[in-house]
């Protein structure tokens, strides 16, 4: 793998890491499998592109975006808790939604960035460094950011029942906490930082487009993974790193795949959703594996 | 004398053509894969390997994915490739974002300028980026429409709303269609089990049915064949494939002539040299008319025998 595929492999890892952490927070923190992310990271790339174009700094369309994808969230949270539709049924209803929402408010299905001012460029303009190791340090940075502010809200009493209320929903509500306002604000939470990520790898590749949000569920689930298998889940503030890290691991494996030759049978370009697929149930496997060698070298010493 | 003149001149020849055509990289990123796409891919790589010039080629194709989509132009920076081929406007996209030492060099994108490659047809930006636009020639869509079914006073088109082209081509024909004084109704869909249903809300609203190239809508091809059957309702489309299919005629773009264009356009680059900034986005002049005369009868149309012998195909 060359410099300049390790560097972008960590800068998708980097520009996704906010969607992967959003996924981590439904997923596992609340229970909650949300498949609101595939529309509600075009929503964030189509927010910030519409921003963008009207003349707003890119900053504040980032901050845009996540504001749009907390209302997402939210509309799936009370889909769930108020009207009592099932979580999967509720995110996707919101999903489907998204993508006609989306094309009304960028007005067309791709709207394009090329030659405008966007956080990428202006982080290379301040920083001095070349665009390709200036913008994985950019938003390598805002991930770090995110996750500092996400690490001390969860220890706050609000970020405790928020842990609680998808480890023990009953507990939590003889605490006299109201589970729903608190899943509610979870799945916006979730989605306002999938939202942020959309906008980013809109400023990145140049372009917001309606499809792009295809795939975001399966990539999120395969991070968390990976990062969970490689790096451990002990802590909270641990399988937060381990989401973002998983994210990184995820996309240097689709490097390696893209880059592979392997003589004149081998692997084309169509085997890479068949790769990707192999590492994420290698990921899975692993630690069963790993449960199990240990296991019978158990027995042995027995 | 003669023999030993004719080898020193062949030999000259020889050494002249491989110091023009010298051995290259070239990159390709491609968002899907698709029959149109890949025989524009064939095309190029067939004429520049028939004008001499050797070339290997790293295909990277993204199966459908943006996150994908923006890691091959990374892998491609690391392969520092003498030329960037973008098959599709997102991967064109991408390039022209993340490449600037490189020349771009783009086709089948329908329209270059508002997806932000280009700053106009004439390239008068002078970047790094031009390439071949494969938009539809919509005046001879309308002609061809109007030869079929002269009577015809709205056109129905089904396309997805989702499909950047598709919106642009719609357009492109409502402007066309009005200048014959015709009406367009679309019914847009998601999906392409969304067609069929799509096709039976236009009966009745429709004299026309007409099938841009929009994936979507072309994928599911066949349920729009039987509803126009059903109904009696002339059904043309704006691809080839399409007729084979059962659509009544198409005048369409050639993928694959397409792709030998866009094969002289990366030979003029590197091996001449040129720079992309200097050279205006291309379109394919030369069309193919393709007929289907079983479908005619059946959807209750008799073709002109003109538009039959003018056909570069009749499928019977």
């Amino acid at each position: 793998m060359t410099s300049y595929a390790l560097l972008g492999a960590i800068e998708q890892g980097f520009a996704y890491g906010l969607m992967v952490v959003g996924v981590y927070l439904t997923f596992r923190v609340l229970d909650f499998p949300d498949l609101t992310v595939d529309g509600s990271l075009p929503l964030g790339a189509s927010v910030s592109a519409v921003a963008i174009t009207a003349g707003h700094p890119p900053v504040l369309a980032v901050l845009m975006a996540s504001g749009a994808g907390f209302m997402a969230g939210a509309v799936t949270g009370v889909l769930n808790t108020k009207f009592r539709i099932l979580h999967l049924l509720a995110s996707i209803l919101t999903m489907i939604a998204l993508y006609s929402i989306n094309l009304r408010i960028m007005g067309r299905p791709n709207m394009t960035l090329l030659g405008q001012d966007t956080v990428v460029d202006w982080f290379a303009a301040a920083s001095g460094l070349m665009p390709h190791v200036s913008t994985p340090l950019l938003f390598g940075l805002v991930c770090v950011a995110a996750l500092a502010v996400l690490v001390w809200f969860l220890h706050t009493e609000l970020g405790l029942a928020f842990l609680a209320t998808g480890d023990n929903k009953q507990m939590i509500t003889s605490q006299g906490v109201n589970t729903d306002t608190i899943i509610i604000f979870g799945v916006g939470l979730s989605n306002a930082l999938v939202a942020a990520s959309g906008a980013l790898v809109a400023q990145n590749q140049g372009a917001a487009d309606v499809n792009m949000g295809v795939g975001t569920i399966i990539a999120g689930l395969a991070s968390v993974i990976i990062g969970e298998t490689v790096f451990g889940h002990k802590t909270i503030t641990r399988a937060l790193i381990a989401a973002l890290l998983g994210s990184i691991l995820y996309r240097v494996a689709i490097a390696l795949a893209l880059g592979m030759r392997l003589g004149d049978f081998a692997i084309t370009p169509s085997d890479l959703n068949l790769i990707t697929a192999l590492l994420v149930v290698i990921a899975l496997v692993m630690p069963q594996i790993k449960a199990r060698t240990k296991r019978i070298m158990a027995g042995r010493v027995k | 004398m003669t023999r030993l003149l004719l080898t020193v001149a062949a030999l000259c020849l020889l050494a002249a053509n491989a110091l023009a055509a010298g051995s290259y990289t070239v990159s390709v990123t491609q968002i899907v894969e698709h029959p149109a796409l890949d025989a524009m891919r064939q095309g190029v790589a067939d004429r520049l390997r028939d004008r001499g010039a050797e070339v290997v080629f790293n295909v990277h194709i993204a199966q459908g994915n943006m996150g994908t989509n923006i890691q091959i132009v990374n892998q491609i920076k690391g392969e520092k490739p003498d030329l960037v081929l973008a098959i599709a406007t997102p991967g064109a996209q991408a390039a022209a974002q993340k490449i600037q030492d490189i020349p771009i060099l783009f086709t089948g994108v329908t329209d270059p300028v508002s997806a932000g490659l280009v700053k106009d047809l004439q390239n008068s930006g002078g970047g790094n980026v031009t390439g071949m636009s494969d938009f539809s020639p919509m005046d001879q869509h309308v002609a061809l429409i109007l030869e079929i079914a002269p009577s015809a006073k709205t056109i129905g088109v089904i396309y997805n709303a989702g499909e950047p082209n598709s919106v642009v081509l719609v357009d492109k024909l409502t402007e066309e269609a009005a200048k014959a004084g015709l009406v367009v109704q679309g019914a847009t869909i998601a999906n392409s089990s969304g067609v069929f249903q799509a096709v039976r809300s236009l009966v009745g609203r429709a004299d026309v049915i007409y099938i841009p190239t929009d994936n979507t809508a072309v994928s599911a091809l066949e349920s729009a064949v039987k509803v126009c059957t059903q109904t009696r309702l002339p059904l043309i489309a704006a691809d080839v494939d399409s007729v084979d299919r059962g659509a009544i005629a198409a005048v369409a773009v050639d993928y694959y002539k397409m792709g030998l264009q866009t094969g002289d356009m990366a030979y003029r680059i590197l091996v001449e040299g040129v720079a992309p900034g200097d050279m205006p986005v291309e379109f394919l002049e030369d069309l193919n008319l393709h007929v289907n005369t079983k479908a005619a009868a059946a959807m209750g149309v008799t073709l002109p025998e003109a538009t039959i012998t003018r056909a570069a195909k009749v499928v019977e």
